[in-house]
């Protein structure tokens, strides 16, 4: 490590030779306004908003790509350097189509920020003529609005470098430069897996969720519904965010309250399912490992990653487990077993997963999703923790200032085991806590399994179940994903694979709280998210999924064993190979 | 904006052969993704779908940013060209002149937009920059044969097209 003496306005410092400007420049508290950058992931100078002056150079450099050099001296807030970001950031605005009042982002905007911040006085200043581009709204999960795109291509470097799949790309150049897919295929054609990622770091409204609360507020202002709400374990330690909470604070209780404040009928959590997946998946392991496979046993809870996979890796389709994800068996067990138990006709019931996901958007409408019969939806709607957020705004409700309330019964008691479903390696380690008391008929007196806790993109364990040495992997984010399935095809041998589709697991999921790039850049979002799920569990009095008492007794009830026929009827699906369209 | 045809694709087998040849050869090396849609428009004429698939397998490269820098670089063409190759001069002296005039009576002639092929693959369309034959302005060019002074009005379209047909 070699220093360099360079001078920021008149400063004179030390940094690490080869450090940018941008990083030289926080260092001594110069906060450089940037809306490209997105630290490790997109940095190409791009936008030209992060200009500085250097002593002796004609241009004014970008400071997310520029390199520090001995002697080095930086101007950052130069009334040249102000003109240029001044001039740059209205030329973006000259092709923004600016409808801030009706706009989802409104608020949460990056660009919107950085007029505030910049005083920008005439929006229009260089209004001229304007490429008007269709709004794609092909696919059932995402809308693309090239109108509102800046074109700092930080969606293009996560579907590329984060999940490994580059569906999306820039096309054309010059003034007709646009972010589309391959022959300017729709979304909906190409072969996006609807994981959300691109939407979570777009500074702007470019790239949505489809936002479906209208259809919801229907449901809720119709009497002969009943509707039921479901939320699923990352998004207690999320939604808070969307009203000014601090990263990683539980709002379990507030969440009740505020869902059953919107006219929900019931209020129950996919926490239960969470559990109810365990007793299937633990089963079917076990048979697996019995019968001889198919194994390595992959997990199917991530509709992102079984899309992937649908596309991708066909040949590993008969390793995914046929266990439907905690959000569909949910749907399943209420419009059968609790329909039944409370009389009520499963086509007056509408079920709502409040979801960190827009892949499971997707996967509302695949087939083989109906246990209630032909033209019956497990699950009516899938909204994400934003379009939840945004109701509860709809509703005027003072989110922070909710009392803390309990779930309803009997689909709503859950325990720690299904809470860190919601961050990587939670999934197995839940299945881990059942199927190591099944395999040695012993109790687990250690419930921790901490080698696949953590925020590695591959974590890999062995395992010592009785007689049984099991080898494990855990991957989140597809491009690990993908290294994991090529290490498979390559002969290592594993057992068993939770795979999440989004980099940290459902807490970093494509429908959790927008950060803008400035809490991004600084803050590890899944490394706070996920400590406040893992307190959560430590907290649970009941921490394997197997001693939940109403789990049981919906088997008595109802389900009869683990993997019995009817469980296999209501709780299991099919998947199919998809074309690869990229 | 480059217009993407939607001829059918009519790449023969020996083409195919050429094309992963030096695919196999040179796709691995670094930055070969220019070349090699170099070397397959060479082959083909132009690059349809089912090439740019094979030049992003023989370069490892995901097929949107292939297709991305097809995009970018006006050399390469997404349409074919075809036995005939019209191109109308678009210079300062032939649009002066009307030739612009001339090119949307040759659209709607031949039922294609610039940058287009017939769908009997006969006659392509494609504006050009200056030819230096401003002195005939304004003119087209058919193949190697050069039409100048033609009457904006396009009365003497039919005529010329018919030598070819």
């Amino acid at each position: 490590m070699s220093l360099v003496n360079i001078k920021i306005n008149g400063m004179p410092v030390q940094v690490e030779a080869g450090t940018s400007v941008l990083a030289a420049a926080r260092e001594v508290g110069i906060e450089i306004p940037t809306l490209c950058y997105l630290k490790d992931t997109n940095e190409i100078g791009a936008c030209r908003i992060c200009v500085v002056e250097v002593k002796g150079q004609k241009n004014l450099p970008a400071a997310c790509v520029t390199p520090v050099y001995e002697g080095m001296e930086i101007l950052t807030h130069s009334k040249r350097v102000f003109e240029a970001r001044r001039m740059n950031l209205e030329l973006i605005l000259s092709t923004h189509k600016k409808e801030c009042l009706s706009c989802m982002r409104s608020g949460n905007c990056e660009l919107q920020k950085m007029c505030k911040d910049f005083r920008i006085y005439d929006e229009n200043y260089y209004a001229g003529e304007n490429i008007q581009w269709p709004v794609d709204d092909s696919a059932v999960h995402m809308l693309r609005d090239n109108n509102k795109c800046v074109l700092c291509r930080r969606c293009v470097a996560v579907c590329e470098k984060v999940q490994g799949i580059s569906c999306i790309g820039a096309n054309e150049r010059g003034f007709e430069t646009h972010i589309g897919c391959a022959f300017e295929q729709t979304l909906g054609e190409s072969s996006c897996v609807s994981c959300g990622q691109c939407i979570t770091v777009c500074p702007t409204a470019a790239i949505t969720e489809r936002d479906q609360s209208k259809e919801v507020w229907r449901a809720l202002h119709d009497p002969n519904k009943v509707v039921i709400a479901q939320t699923a374990p990352s998004i207690r330690v999320t939604l808070g965010e969307a009203f000014g909470m601090p990263l990683g604070t539980n709002v379990e209780g507030k969440m009740v309250a505020a869902l059953r404040r919107l006219g929900f009928d019931k209020v129950f959590d996919t926490d239960f399912a969470a559990d109810l997946t365990i007793m299937e998946e633990a089963t079917e392991f076990v048979h697996r490992v019995k019968e001889g496979g198919p194994l390595p046993l992959i997990t199917s809870c991530s509709p992102g990653w079984v899309k992937y996979c649908e596309t991708f890796y066909p040949e590993f389709i008969p390793n995914i487990s046929s266990c439907k994800s905690p959000q569909q068996m949910f749907g399943a067990i209420t419009k059968t077993y609790y329909a039944e138990k409370m009389g009520i006709d499963p086509k007056d019931i509408f079920v709502v997963g409040i979801m960190p996901c827009t892949a499971k958007k997707f996967e509302v409408g695949r087939d083989d999703m109906c246990a209630a019969g032909e033209g019956i939806h497990d699950v009516d709607v899938a909204l994400t923790t934003r379009e939840l957020a945004r109701m509860i705004d709809r509703a005027n409700l003072y989110f922070p200032h909710l009392p803390d309330e309990e779930f309803d019964a009997p689909l709503g008691l859950s325990t720690g085991a299904a809470t860190i479903f919601g961050t990587t390696g939670g999934v197995m380690e839940a299945a881990l806590r059942t199927a190591a008391e099944w395999v040695t008929g012993e109790e687990l007196k250690e419930v921790d399994f901490t080698d696949v806790r953590g925020l590695e993109g591959v974590k890999k364990a062995t395992y010592k179940l009785g007689d049984l040495e099991l080898k494990v992997a855990v991957a989140s984010g597809l491009k690990n994903a993908k290294a994991v399935l090529e290490a498979v095809k390559a002969g290592e041998e594993i057992h068993f694979i939770e795979i999440m589709g989004c980099p940290g697991g459902c807490i970093n999921g494509g429908g959790q709280p927008i950060q803008p790039a400035t809490v991004r850049n600084f803050v590890d979002l899944v490394e706070k998210r996920a400590a406040a799920l893992y307190r959560d569990d430590a907290k649970d009095v009941i921490r394997k999924s197997h001693e939940n008492p109403d789990i049981k007794k919906l088997y008595e009830e109802y389900l009869g064993e683990p993997g019995s026929h009817k469980a296999h009827e209501i709780l299991h699906t099919t998947y199919v190979a998809r074309p690869n369209n990229y | 904006m480059k217009r993407i045809s939607k001829l059918p694709f009519k790449g023969t087998a020996e083409q195919e052969q050429l094309l992963k040849a030096w695919l196999a050869e040179n796709g691995k090396k670094p930055g070969a993704s220019m070349a090699a849609l170099q070397k397959a428009q060479e082959i083909y004429g132009y690059l349809p779908i089912e090439v740019q698939r094979m030049v992003a397998e023989g370069v490892d490269r995901p097929l949107e940013e292939i297709y991305g820098i097809s995009t970018f670089y006006a050399q390469f063409s997404l349409s074919p060209k075809g036995k005939y190759k019209i191109a109308v001069c678009l210079g300062t002296a032939c649009y002066v002149k009307g030739s612009g005039k001339i090119l949307a009576k040759l659209e709607e002639k031949l039922g294609i937009k610039n940058g287009d092929c017939t769908e009997d693959g006969e006659f392509s369309l494609e504006a050009s920059r200056c030819i230096g034959a401003c002195g005939l302005a304004p003119v087209f060019t058919i193949n190697e044969d050069v039409y100048g002074r033609v009457k904006e009005d396009g009365s003497e379209l039919d005529g010329i097209l018919a030598k070819y047909k």
